[in-house]
This record gives structure tokens, C-alpha cells and sequence, in this order.
């Protein structure tokens, strides 16, 4: 096949440009990520909190690192956690405002504007995808606390766009609110793949339209390797894994 | 005022000054000084939390059975089971709404609640059940009201206002009162059922935390709520107004009632304890063990075994004639129910999510090891010392403990103040 032939980043770039021509709710955002490929450098971890500037004690994207096997016969395995962007989401069915929402795109996003920081959510997800905003800044005590990092313009964790800022200790979205990956939707509607997508160093992830066969995405979800988290949980994971 | 009563206002007054601080900050830092966070989502605060409102439902349940089920042994307490219930679940909420990201957006849950979330129900049950006990207390004791009007005094003046223009009425009006009062009693019944066992179950739905994902849960709700809350009351009715003697038996026969509930309670424990602690799946043993062997071993054997569970079952049945002892015994027991508490939240956190992931990006408010920060102490005790001026407060302002003290000193209005059990027994 031809698009074999191209490079991924590519292969990947066409599959996000012909998804934006389809209107919002036919569109199934997905990543895959190759178990394989990722060499745990975390690259995409920094990409995700420069992307999407998360305070102390929020990581959108982590990195799980593991050993298996007893030495001599011993090796490292990395697991990266974003969203899992469940189609059964726990953390939508318990909140009690309806808060967070699964799009029709298949993202699972927060409205902090209506969110009351409960932490329930925090709680009913199984992946630990979940944070919680106390308001810490980074640059807190230094000379000064930078602007990025009270502004969360790019951060557009709902489909209104809406400009946030950060304040310290004040109850001001998204400070007090639950916080999640959202595979970077600003960037996908401007044409972009997700910040993680694109830093990744091994080209151990994958991103694209689901509900389109000719997609990337949808090629890999049949590969005998994949597999998905918790799948016992029935929370239908849209982040796979090709183990 | 009794002595006993300055005593209380006076822990009150002290623990809500020394709290004042923990609010301060609070209110002027957010949660920067908190240590739960995203690593321990929900902690001391929610403790405290399902601690009140269990002891809460549990005093409720026990006012019910007086005024729905007709069991007169209690009924010189029922009207203080009433106000106890209400100033436990002014407090408990009061806990939940400091702890929320966003505490001025908590009137959400009612307006635009979603239904599907054990949280949205709970706040629904809980303003009705708030609702129910400000009518149960008005209807109880707006007679008394009236009548103390005639008194005159800064009480007379407070209670004339609270009567909202109540006659003082014969006992045909009481009787009359009375019938309401059991309509609302039977109304708060399954409330109560379901708000506590609504609690259990906001914590037994969630499939990712093993510990908490039990069908037990609610029903331990209920039980701890009534051996705890029978606790509390025991505790008051003793240490706080049996001062001449004259409430011996109801003391005797609520502490008969906790033993009993203490004794079902110490059996589900049991229960929980062997199918978790069998070596079959580390999600449900991890926690189990966490509880007991953890940095936290003292919450579960001193507080929840020794001073909540087994500890008062025995000095509850080996002293059962003796009121003091059973007073002083149940006050062990409230305070030791807060260690039960603290075991049902925090050991919910022992395992990881997937394995690694602690390790996988470190910072301090995600860490999984939690100790309450000062300034949650601080809020905490600040909370519980308001509790106890509000209660001391009630129990200056409304006659809650009918054909005692309120015949003794409304001399002037013997009639209208005969107590609800003469008024019963009259029927
Ligand atoms: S991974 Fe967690 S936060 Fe993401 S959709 Fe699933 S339950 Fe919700
Ligand atoms: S923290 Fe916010 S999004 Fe999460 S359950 Fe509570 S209100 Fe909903």
C-alpha cells in the first residue's frame, strides 16, 4: 500500500487533515501507542506540560516504567498513561453536575466552568488520568511567577475556547477543578496532532480518526498485538495499545 | 446553664478560636495548604465528613423510633436525638462544602444535578432530610415555644419569635402536632436509610478502587451510623443532662441499643476482614493489611478495634447497670468511630491505579503518602468546636428535654408544658 510507504508523521498528518473535513460528530479521535517502539525517554510527558502548562501536581501524560523478568534475563518496560478517553467513561457517569462530558468526537473533556471540584472523578477513574488543580505555580517564589503559567489560553478544555487564568490560592478555573488530557483538542482543530504524537521519539504513537478505515489508527486497532487497559472495567478505553 | 453545658461551650469556644486560623487560610489560600490533592483525592476532610453524617443519621434513626415506631423507652431523649441529628449534618456538610475546588458552585448539585451520580442524590436526600428535621423540631417543640413566651427574658423573647405565632394550645393541639411530627418521622426514615446508605454507595460504585467496591458497604454505613450516632446520644443524655438521676433507665436502655449495633457492626468487620484478608486478590488485600500494618496501624486497632468496636462492646456489657460508665463508654466510642471512618477513606488510596504509576512522576501533591496538613487540622477543628457551640447554644435556647427542666421552670405554664410521653400516654 502506498501510504506505507510514507513516513508516519505524515501518513498521520493527511489522516488529521481529511478527519477536519468531516463534520465534528462523525469524527472519532484514537491513539495507539506501540509498547514496542516507546524507549521511555518522556519526552512526551515534557511535551504535554509545556503544550499544555499543567501546575504542580497535574501530568496529563506520564510514563510507567517497569521491569519484567529476574536477572540475567531482565528488561525495561515503559508504559505511557495519557487519557484513556473511555467510550463508558466512570469519571462522566459519577460527577454530580455533569461537569465532564464525552464529546461526540469520543474526547472526554471538563467544562471548568461548571465543574465544583469534587474529586469524585479523581477517584472513579481507573487509569489515575485524573488531577487535581491546587493552584500551585511552578515559579512560585522565584523573582516572579511567570505569565505562561497563569494563563491556560491554549489549554481549551471545552468547546467554547474559553480563555482561563490562573490565580494563586483563588477559587478561579481552572484552579479548585479536576483536570485532564484531552489528546490536545486545540491543537487538532487547528490541524495539529497532539503535542505527545508529534514529540515522540520513538514514533511510538499514533493518532487519528477511528471511524475512518483508511486512517492509521483504524489499520493498527487490528493488529493481533493490540490491546487495551483494564478492559475487564468495560470503560471501552479509545487509547490503544500494541503490546 | 449546667456546668457541664459551660464546660462544652467552653472546649467549643476554644477549639472554633483555635480553628479560626485553619479557615483564614482556607479562605485566603484555597487548597495550597492541603495536603490531599491528586495523589489522596479525598481525605481528612471526607472523613470527618461521612463521621458526622453517620452520627447524624444514626441519632435520626434513633429519634424515629419514638416518634414513627412508638417505642416510649426513648421518649424524654427523642426531641434531643432530633437536634443532634441536625447539628451533626450542619456539620458534616459544612465539612464537604470546604472541601470542594469550588465551594460557592455547590448550589449546582441541586439545580443541575445529574442523577446518575450517587453524589447528585446524596445532596437532594440530604435538603430534604435538612427540611424534615426543622419541621420535626418545630412541630415537637412549637407548643413549648409559645409557652415560653409568657417567660418573658432574652430565652422567652428568642423562643417567641421561633413559635411564629403558635398558640401555646392544649394537649388536643399537641396530639395534634404530634401527628405531624410522626408524618415527617415516617417520611425521614428512608431517607435517612438512603442518604447513609447513598453514602456507601458513592463509595461502593466506583469499580476502580477495589477496597470500596463492595456490596457491604452501604449496609455498613447503616450500622456504624446507628451504633455511632446511639453513641452520641448516650453520651450527651449522660454526661450532659443526667444530672439527678432521672434519665438512668434510658441511659441503660440506649446503651443496651449501641451494643447491639456495635455487636452487628464488629461481624460485618469480620466479615470484610476474612474474604479481604484471604490470599486471593491483592486488590482487596493490600488495603486490608494497609489498615492494619500500615503507618496508620493505631487508627484501626486503638481507635476502630479498642476504643470504636470491641473495647466498648465489652465495657458495654460488663457495665450495663451503671449510666456513668456507660456514658463515659459511649463518648470513647464516638471518638473512636472517627478512626473507623478514617479507615473506610484512606485505605481506599493503598493501591496503585496500574503498578508503577506513583513512581512514574513524582511531585509532593501527588504523592500517596498522606498526614493531614496543619491548616486541615486547624479547619477541622475549627468545624467541630462550631459544633459544639451551636449545640450548646440549642440546648440553652429550646426545652429539649420535656417534663424535666422546661415543667421545673415554666412553673407558670404547667399545662402546655406537659411532655409529649404524658401527652402519649394520655391518648
Ligand atoms: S481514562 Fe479516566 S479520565 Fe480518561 S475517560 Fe477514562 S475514566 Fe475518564
Ligand atoms: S471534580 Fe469536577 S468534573 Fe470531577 S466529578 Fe467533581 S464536579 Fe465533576
Amino acid at each position: 500500500m502506498k501510504t506505507l510507504n510514507l513516513d508516519v508523521m505524515a501518513v498521520m498528518d493527511r489522516d488529521l487533515r481529511r478527519a477536519l473535513t468531516k463534520p465534528a460528530e462523525k469524527r472519532r479521535w484514537s491513539m495507539v501507542i506501540d509498547l514496542q517502539r516507546c524507549i521511555g525517554c518522556e519526552a512526551c510527558t515534557v511535551a504535554c506540560k509545556a503544550e499544555n502548562k499543567t501546575p504542580p501536581g497535574v501530568a496529563y501524560n506520564v510514563v510507567i516504567e517497569g521491569e519484567v523478568g529476574t536477572y540475567p534475563n531482565v528488561r525495561r518496560r515503559f508504559l505511557p498513561r495519557p487519557c484513556m478517553q473511555c467510550a463508558k467513561p466512570p469519571c462522566v457517569t459519577v460527577c454530580p453536575v455533569s461537569a465532564t462530558y464525552r464529546r461526540p468526537d469520543g474526547v472526554v473533556v471538563i467544562d471548568y466552568e461548571e465543574c465544583i471540584g469534587c474529586r469524585y472523578c479523581l477517584n472513579a477513574c481507573p487509569y489515575g488520568a485524573r488531577y487535581f488543580d491546587s493552584g500551585e505555580f511552578y515559579t512560585e517564589g522565584t523573582p516572579r511567577v511567570e505569565q505562561y503559567e497563569q494563563t491556560v489560553t491554549r489549554d481549551v478544555a471545552d468547546e467554547l475556547g474559553r480563555e482561563w487564568r490562573r490565580v494563586a490560592g483563588r477559587e478561579s478555573s481552572p484552579v479548585g477543578n479536576a483536570r485532564k488530557c484531552h489528546y490536545c483538542l486545540h491543537r487538532l482543530e487547528n490541524g495539529a496532532l497532539p503535542a505527545c504524537v508529534v514529540t515522540c521519539l520513538g514514533r511510538a504513537r499514533y493518532f487519528g480518526d477511528l471511524s475512518d478505515p483508511e486512517s492509521l489508527v483504524a489499520k493498527l486497532v487490528a493488529d493481533e498485538r493490540v490491546g487495551r487497559l483494564k478492559e475487564e472495567l468495560g470503560t471501552e478505553p479509545q487509547t490503544y495499545y500494541l503490546f | 446553664m449546667s456546668k457541664r453545658l459551660w464546660i462544652a461551650l467552653a472546649l467549643g469556644v476554644v477549639s472554633g478560636g483555635i480553628g479560626l486560623f485553619g479557615l483564614v487560610d482556607r479562605f485566603a489560600n484555597g487548597h495550597i495548604h492541603a495536603n490531599y490533592g491528586s495523589g489522596i483525592p479525598w481525605a481528612l476532610w471526607v472523613v470527618f465528613y461521612i463521621f458526622f453524617i453517620g452520627l447524624s443519621a444514626g441519632a435520626f434513626l434513633i429519634s424515629s423510633l419514638v416518634y414513627v415506631f412508638g417505642v416510649h423507652r426513648f421518649e424524654r431523649v427523642g426531641r434531643l436525638a432530633v437536634f443532634t441529628a441536625l447539628i451533626c449534618l450542619v456539620t458534616a456538610l459544612s465539612f464537604i462544602w470546604l472541601d470542594l475546588g469550588h465551594m460557592f458552585r455547590a448550589y449546582r448539585t441541586i439545580i443541575s444535578p445529574n442523577f446518575r451520580s450517587p453524589m447528585a442524590w446524596m445532596m437532594w436526600l440530604y435538603s430534604a432530610y435538612f427540611l424534615i428535621l426543622l419541621g420535626e423540631g418545630w412541630f415537637l417543640m412549637r407548643r413549648d415555644f409559645a409557652a415560653a413566651r409568657t417567660n418573658g427574658g432574652l430565652r422567652g423573647t428568642i423562643l417567641g419569635v421561633l413559635a411564629l405565632g403558635t398558640p401555646a394550645g392544649g394537649d388536643e393541639e399537641r396530639r395534634r402536632d404530634l401527628r405531624v411530627v410522626r408524618i415527617l418521622g415516617t417520611i425521614g426514615v428512608p431517607v435517612a436509610v438512603a442518604f447513609h446508605g447513598g453514602v456507601g454507595a458513592l463509595f461502593a460504585v466506583l469499580a476502580s478502587r477495589p477496597y470500596w467496591n463492595t456490596g457491604l458497604f452501604p449496609v455498613m454505613f447503616l450500622i456504624s451510623a446507628l451504633a455511632s450516632g446511639g453513641a452520641l446520644l448516650t453520651a450527651i443524655t449522660q454526661l450532659l443532662f443526667n444530672r439527678d438521676g432521672s434519665l438512668d433507665e434510658v441511659v441503660r436502655e440506649l446503651g443496651r441499643l449501641v451494643l447491639l449495633f456495635l455487636f452487628v457492626d464488629i461481624i460485618m468487620e469480620i466479615a470484610e476482614g476474612l474474604v479481604s484478608l484471604y490470599p486471593s486478590s491483592p486488590a482487596h488485600r493490600v488495603p486490608f493489611q494497609e489498615q492494619m500494618f500500615g503507618p496508620y496501624w493505631w487508627t484501626f486497632w486503638i481507635l476502630g478495634l479498642g476504643m470504636a468496636l470491641l473495647g466498648p462492646a465489652i465495657l458495654l456489657f460488663a457495665k450495663r447497670r451503671s449510666p456513668r460508665w456507660i456514658g463515659v463508654v459511649s463518648l470513647i466510642t464516638v471518638i473512636g468511630f472517627v478512626g473507623v471512618r478514617w479507615n473506610i477513606v484512606l485505605p481506599g488510596f493503598a493501591n496503585e491505579l496500574i503498578p508503577g504509576l506513583r513512581a512514574a512522576y513524582v511531585e509532593p501533591k501527588l504523592s500517596a503518602v498522606y498526614n493531614p496538613s496543619a491548616m486541615e487540622w486547624l479547619v477541622a477543628a475549627g468545624a467541630i468546636g462550631a459544633a459544639f457551640v451551636l449545640f450548646v447554644v440549642g440546648a440553652w435556647l429550646f426545652p429539649l428535654l420535656p417534663g424535666g427542666r422546661a415543667a421545673a421552670a415554666d412553673k407558670r405554664a404547667p399545662r402546655s408544658d406537659r411532655s409529649l410521653e404524658m401527652v402519649q400516654e394520655a391518648e
